[in-house]
């Protein structure tokens, strides 16, 4: 799972457009491809270390994932390996199960250590004929995320003996004002009390019916 | 790893949802009053307080709960919610461009008859209505101006014209050419599938209801429900449950429970029923009237049906069974499931299991919203109508081509004449009890597949017949009266004894 209470926010990545691959001469094309790639380039000079790459298919039957690592050390070449092959996606290349679910790809279905990265490139197959096209769409990525230290004693006992905390209000009036106001209204249902009259409060009804004579759908 | 991730995704889910429920709150306030006894000790609290919920019961009602919440499916963090009511944006598309077409027949009855879609009854009627309330049956009132907003060959079609736009459906003869009306290729299960899927049907072992004297114990049904185990009754119920026993099996099985809060809530419906009288009431009044009354088995249940249909119409706690429903309920209505004609027949079986009306109210409820909903929403679900009917046409076409092609030919397409048992989950086409052995099925495997495969399975049966006619009405006149039919043995052989 991405982002267990923190927000993390994916790459900013360029992804180029899908190249589907045919076998010989491209313009006899009688068949349809049933091979695609699609490449995405990490920015420049950052490499980055993927916690997940997610995605949602159309019609994709398997992906295999290839990543680009720059090596640190003294031989600085970067080299493409493979991190999953041929994961299915769909259970019946033919038939529509899974053929717009949401799917992720976490490092740990990884097949070597997706750090360093520079270029992912996505390979997409989909055998069957039934369909007219197919590929991947919203394509993000992720990075890893360094967890925290492991806080020292003194950072929690500091925590027990935080006073005033201030909690995450999201939107709610402060409660010192909540309260003062409060007090207001106290007063004000006292004084109500002493004086009470026969008045109605009235209702926002029509000739003592609630007639709803329009079904909407918005 | 990666199963163990998806693991506490679930768990993190089925928390969520059980929080703030009632059950929550009871465990809360059991463990909280069993601090008192003598045998929890504080050093040991939790694993004490643990077994004191395991030996009182509570544990199991936890795990019967946890059960009935893994029915819904998992949702990816990323999809938006629209996609766990169905994944598929074409089939979203169709239906509610479906919902939008009955919504609007609704508000021109509405205009054309001048009834208002709701209003609150005045204080003379709702007295009139209180003292009449178990005998609605009695009351003729006009309904001559109404007419269904429905029938399920207008539903079916819809489901014909379904199609999926990036599906390659050129017209050259292939293996693939399908005979049938739907055009949607979704997964379905064949014969060999079914027949590990099912294998409790097997011919060799003993089915409730034919092999009574052989090999399955009505005991142990009595032991299921003084356990109150709610998954193992389900495993049970596959080969059938005892009559005797079925009403308490099946209400296990969907853990409806019949506590204090539960009639309330029904006490309140009602109360909401005398106060206003709304649109859908006259439809409900309409079809049990055109259906259930007229039927042989049921028109004794008619003031149970009135009961029952016109508290679920205003249960706003059905509401929450629309997130994973591909329907959406309008915005002012107050419950969105608009009756079509025939919608009375799900609950008329269940008149004969239980006669107290909350119960039966409960069990209705539950029982629409993990199952019947499915036969009138465009989904693709395993469960969903489209499914089936694809389903029973593959099946059909599969092992009875010649039957199918015969059919075609005489312009008697197979699914046109089986859509409407499928759409009622055969009730009202059955006998009784043998409806109901088909629904404990249903209960059983947690799936309408077994609709579909009866369906095939009836065409199997007749299929002599149906080789000499020579038109769509005698076809519908050989597959008109399906009360003699055993429904297992039909099952049973079909899905067992076909030669493939």
């Amino acid at each position: 799972m991405s982002g267990s209470g923190v927000d993390i926010q994916p790459v900013s990545c360029t992804i180029k457009p899908p190249v589907y691959l045919h076998i010989g001469d491209t313009k006899a094309d009688a068949a349809r491809s049933g091979v695609c790639v699609v490449d995405i380039t990490l920015p420049f000079g950052k490499p980055v270390n993927i916690e997940e790459i997610t995605f949602k298919n159309y019609y994709t039957a398997y992906v295999t994932v290839r990543l680009l690592r720059k090596n640190l050390g003294p031989e600085a070449n970067a080299k493409w390996w493979t991190a999953l092959r041929d994961l299915p996606l769909m259970d019946n290349p033919h038939t529509e199960g899974g053929s717009q679910d949401y799917c992720s790809i976490h490092r740990t279905q990884m097949q070597v250590e997706a750090d360093h990265v520079s270029s992912v490139r996505l390979i997409l197959r989909q055998p069957s004929s039934a369909w007219l096209t197919f590929g991947l769409e919203h394509i993000q990525i992720f990075p890893h995320t360094e967890p925290d230290p492991e806080k020292e004693v003194s950072d929690w006992l500091s925590d027990l003996t935080l006073v005033d905390q201030h909690p995450d209000l999201e939107g709610l009036p402060d409660p010192q004002t909540v309260s003062s106001s409060i007090q207001q209204m106290w007063a004000l249902t006292e004084v109500m009390q002493t004086n009470q009259t026969t008045a109605s409060i009235g209702r926002f009804d029509v000739d003592g019916c609630y007639d709803i004579n329009l079904l909407s759908l918005t | 790893m990666e199963e163990g991730s998806e693991l506490s995704l679930t768990i993190a889910q089925i928390v969520q949802r059980l929080k703030g429920s009632h059950l929550h709150s009871q465990i809360e306030r059991q463990a909280k009053e069993c601090l008192h006894q003598p045998e929890i000790k504080l050093e040991s609290l939790k694993e004490d307080v643990r077994s004191f919920l395991k030996t009182s019961g509570w544990e199991r009602q936890l795990q019967n709960a946890v059960y009935r919440e893994l029915q819904l499916p998992p949702s990816h963090p990323t999809a938006p919610p629209e996609h766990l009511k169905e994944p598929l944006a074409y089939m979203r598309k169709a239906q509610a461009s479906w919902e939008k077409r009955v919504l609007k027949s609704l508000n021109s009855m509405s205009t054309e008859l001048g009834v208002p879609l709701a209003r609150m009854r005045p204080p003379v009627e709702q007295k009139e209505l209180t003292n009449k309330w178990n005998e609605m049956g009695t009351d003729e009132p006009d309904l001559t101006r109404f007419r269904p907003v429905y029938a399920p060959k207008d539903f079916l079609e819809v489901l014909i014209s379904l199609q999926n736009p990036n599906h390659d459906s050129s017209e050259d003869v292939s293996v693939r050419s399908h005979w049938g009306l739907i055009q949607v290729p979704l997964n379905v299960r064949d014969i060999p599938q079914l027949r590990q899927a099912y294998s409790e049907l097997n011919l060799t072992s003993g089915q409730l209801g034919i092999d009574d004297h052989a090999h399955i114990h009505p005991g142990i049904h009595k032991k299921l429900v003084l356990e109150q185990d709610s998954a193992a009754a389900q495993q049970y119920s596959r080969q059938g449950c005892s009559t005797g026993l079925r009403a308490d099996l099946w209400a296990l099985i969907l853990n409806s429970t019949n506590q204090p809060q539960d009639v309330m809530h029904y006490e309140q419906l009602t109360a909401g029923v005398i106060q206003h009288d709304l649109l859908v009431d006259n439809l409900i009044y309409k079809d049990v009237k055109l259906t259930a009354s007229n039927d042989d088995y049921y028109f004794v249940f008619e003031d149970f049906l009135y009961q029952v249909l016109l508290c679920f119409s205003r249960d706003t706690a059905v509401l929450e069974h629309f997130k994973y429903n591909s329907a959406t309920p309008p915005k002012s209505f107050i419950q969105g499931v608009i009756p079509f004609h025939g919608f009375s027949m799900y609950v008329a079986p269940l008149c004969f299991l239980y006669n107290e009306p909350s119960k039966l109210y409960s069990v209705f409820r539950e029982m629409y919203i993990r199952y019947f909903f499915r036969l009138h929403s465009i989904s693709s679900s395993p469960s969903g109508i489209v499914s089936l009917c694809l389903q029973f046409e593959r099946l059909l076409q599969s092992h009875l081509p010649q039957l199918f092609y015969h059919l075609r030919q005489i312009g008697a397409q197979p699914l046109r004449i089986a859509f409407k048992w499928m759409v009622r989950a055969f009730s009202g086409y059955l006998s009784t009890d043998q409806l109901l052995l088909l629904w404990d099925r249903i209960l059983g495997y947690d799936s309408l597949e077994v609709v579909a495969v009866l369906a095939a399975a009836v065409f199997a049966f007749r299929a002599e017949n149906l080789m000499e006619v020579t038109s769509l009405a005698s076809a519908e006149a050989v597959l008109a009266d399906l009360s003699t039919l055993k429904v297992m043995p039909l099952i049973q052989i079909f899905l067992f004894a076909t030669a493939i």
